[in-house]
């Protein structure tokens, strides 16, 4: 049995403009030193998943710049390993595939391709957006075992976790694990299961899922394939347990990376020495405190240098925090520059961010301030 | 595809450095770590990759293991090449025998087909036991310019520690007339710095004398430069200006890490021109704990510091407990530190265990010696490392 890996690197990038005009969803950074396509590619390498096409849509220069070759993921390969899927545009109009994706289902059909020619069984489908470090062989030996047509990965949540928002798909789901229903709108108390939109379905049932939307001009994966499915064919839902968290919004991005400052989330995400969370190696040099630097409950990637106050904050690499400035509730992307006696509170700083010497910024944990990308302040 | 290389160079790496103690019990010298996240032989091999030198041979011999895995096919340092780039060269059996290398001529001797593969004009020959940043094309320009048979790099030491170091007496156009290996009365401060061009045509012909005179011991530093010096050889001097340190010894190894701490380090590894690459898995990032202490010190990837650490130096997935205390102090990779832990003035090397409230060495101000705890080594709860101690598996 051999199985492919196909991940979507766009989506929800309507709810979250701030940091996708200028890349996917895919490569927006996370947690120090991750960008999101880390998290679905670790997942396949580390169920021996080596095949796997990325679709892109617009934008995904940082993704390219970020995969490479693949060698981090051990995925440049002579067969198979990591494949880019960019938008397949004919010389001719009105060709199926000749536009830009709109669509799941569309990207699909531009997949075609990849879909047919990978020669795996089965195919795993995943979007870029969730969070998690799932073992995808166990997923897809329940898919086997319960003779799924499709089987979805859900997630029980409760609303106030606020780790999927109010855009959550919500699935019913029986007591044989069988999909009953798909909504989009997400209940505002209690508890529900959240798709994930991780997916596993066979080969050839996918081709001929591409092949009917052809035919049919379908557009939208969830309406006119898994709804119009639910009552005829087995769509199984696998529940997972461990930690499983959507971004889509700016405020769901400042609250689930500060969740990796909880140690059981971190130990749930990368404690595992099976499973780790590879990444692009930047080879930076350790990370250097001062005499002064006072850090509280902080995740701080390598090749900063910290001269100050950091509290409850996540700082990506290459970050300086100048003498006398204090930096609490903060993301800092990569090679943010803060300068000295600045304080920060509830910002979340883009990539290359200049904060001059004596500057106060504030936000709130509900709507935290955001510094696009080069800006100085 | 057979293209030339100008300039090959050549990494002694097979040494013990049994100077090192406990420290290279399970590994070669070269594959030692060093300020967190790098092991001795980065820094001639990123040298090496910067200085657009792309083809490295390693002459191993001592514990090899952990350096071929390391090196692998020399993809953390973009030496993977298709032609050239990293080769590890380990004694091998030939025709008339086999034979372990017996000195460091005579390791380049054994591997001039290495050399001659890629019609190398010029060879240059490190070693794997300094730590400094240093552009090699340099080195080699002048070396090209001034026409000389071989090119020493000499770094200007204080008189005092002169008779420590092989010590050259130049010229005013930088050649060299005398070599004296730790001369007692030394009448120069330019000490040589192990890293040597040779014009290659020269240096075979040397190396095929000395092989061919059993009296020799083999050895650069003992033969090779004196006889080519009494045999008139045109000789020079290359001035180094910058930060190099031998890490020979237990002391000069602990003393190179703390170069790399406070306001103004003495030696800095955040230069971006000149980076020091590194092979390393993707760990998660380091956490600081709530309570928890950092002052002065360089921390990486995969560390949990839940206690206080000062005036250290952390490598990889170094775990400090809660109440843990680590001061003056180089912890390797993996390495655990329980709580209520205290280590002070001491060496952890990778994968040791410091049980609860167990105590390894003394505050530094005490005066006493620097603690070392081998690889591996496992140390109980409540237990007592006495300062200046040397514990290994064995």
């Amino acid at each position: 049995m051999t199985v492919a890996g196909l991940i979507f690197s766009n989506k929800q990038e309507q709810g979250f403009p701030e940091m996708t005009r200028r890349r996917t969803t895919a490569s927006i950074p996370f947690g120090c030193r991750y960008r999101l396509i880390d998290f679905p590619l670790s997942n396949m390498v580390n169920s021996d998943i080596t095949t796997v096409g990325v679709v892109t849509h617009y934008n995904y220069q940082s993704l390219m710049d970020h995969i490479g070759a693949g060698k981090d993921w051990d995925l440049a390969r002579r067969s198979g390993g990591i494949k880019l899927l960019p938008p397949y545009i004919t010389a001719y109009e009105n060709h199926a595939a000749g536009k830009l994706y709109e669509s799941r289902l569309e990207a699909l059909m531009g997949s075609a391709n990849f879909i047919n020619r990978c020669g795996a069984d089965y195919i795993v489908l995943s979007d870029c957006d969730v969070i998690m470090n799932i073992d995808l062989s166990a997923v897809i030996e329940e898919h086997i075992r319960t003779e799924a047509y499709i089987t979805l990965v859900a997630k029980k949540v409760n609303a106030k976790d606020s780790l999927f928002g109010q855009n959550a798909d919500v699935l019913g789901i029986d007591e044989n694990g069988r999909v009953t229903s798909l909504s989009y709108t997400a209940p505002t108390k209690g508890n529900y299961y959240a798709n994930t939109y991780l997916m596993v379905v066979s080969r050839a049932d996918l081709q001929n899922i591409v092949s009917d939307s052809i035919a049919h001009r379908y557009t939208s994966f969830s309406h006119d394939i898994l709804i119009r499915q639910l009552k005829k064919k087995n769509v199984h839902a696998y529940v997972f347990d461990g930690f499983c968290a959507s971004i889509n919004s700016l405020e769901s991005y400042f609250n689930i990376s500060m969740k990796m400052l909880d140690e059981d989330v971190r130990a749930d995400l990368f404690a595992n020495r099976d499973r780790q969370i590879f990444t692009k190696v930047r080879n930076s040099a350790p990370t250097k405190y001062d005499s002064a630097a006072k850090v509280s409950n902080s995740m701080i990637a390598d090749g900063c240098t910290i001269e100050g106050v950091v509290e409850n904050s996540i700082i990506f690499r290459g970050v300086h925090v100048g003498r006398g400035s204090v930096v609490k509730n903060c993301i800092l992307l990569q090679d943010t520059y803060v300068g000295s006696n600045v304080t920060l509170n509830c910002v979340v700083a883009d990539k290359n961010v200049i904060i001059k010497e004596g500057r106060t910024l504030s936000g709130h944990e509900t709507m935290p301030f955001f510094i696009d990308k080069g800006a100085t302040v | 595809m057979f293209k030339k290389k100008e300039c090959v160079a050549m990494l002694l790496a097979g040494g013990q450095g049994s100077r090192l103690f406990a420290l290279t019990q399970k590994t070669a010298k070269p594959a030692v770590s060093f300020g967190g996240k790098y092991r001795i032989i980065d820094f001639p091999l990123s040298n090496c990759i910067n200085s657009g030198v792309d083809t490295v041979g390693v002459l191993t011999q001592y514990r090899p293991l952990l350096l071929n895995e390391y090196i692998g096919n020399g993809l953390s340092w973009d030496l993977d090449r298709r032609f050239g780039g990293v080769q590890i060269l380990a004694p091998y059996q030939g025709q008339s025998g086999a034979d372990w290398y017996r000195g460091t001529a005579n390791a380049i001797w054994q591997n001039m087909e290495f050399i001659n593969r890629y019609d190398a004009k010029y060879v240059l020959i490190l070693s794997g036991d300094h730590i400094y940043k240093m552009d090699y094309a340099k080195m080699l320009e002048q070396h090209k310019k001034s026409g000389a048979a071989c090119t020493i790099a000499v770094l200007d030491v204080p008189i005092e520690e002169a008779s420590r170091f092989g010590i050259m007496s130049t010229r005013e156009d930088g050649s060299i007339f005398k070599f004296t290996e730790k001369p007692k009365n030394p009448d120069s401060t330019k000490a040589s710095m192990g890293i040597y061009v040779f014009t290659k045509d020269k240096l075979e012909a040397y190396l095929k004398a000395d092989n061919d005179d059993p009296a020799s011991s083999n050895d650069f530093g003992k033969n090779i430069i004196p006889t080519m010096l009494a045999s008139g050889e045109k000789m020079m001097s290359y001035s180094f200006e910058g930060y190099w340190k031998d890490v020979g010894t237990i002391q000069s190894l602990w003393e190179a890490n703390m170069d790399l701490l406070g306001d103004e380090p003495a030696f800095s590894l955040l230069d971006e021109a000149w980076r020091i690459y590194s092979r390393h898995a993707a760990q998660p990032p380091q956490y600081i704990a709530k309570g928890a202490v950092v002052e002065n010190a360089s921390v990486t990837a995969g560390c949990q510091i839940f206690g206080t650490v000062k005036n250290s130096v952390l490598g990889a997935n170094v775990y400090v407990g809660k109440g843990a205390v680590v001061e003056d102090s180089v912890i390797m990779n993996d390495t655990v530190i329980e709580d209520g832990a205290t280590v002070q003035y001491a060496i952890l090397d990778e994968k040791v265990t410091i049980g609860k409230k167990a105590t390894v060495g003394a505050p530094r101000e005490s005066g006493e010696a620097i603690a070392v705890v081998g690889a591996e080594v496992s140390i109980g709860a409540g237990e007592v490392v006495a300062p200046g101690a040397m514990l290994s598996e064995n």
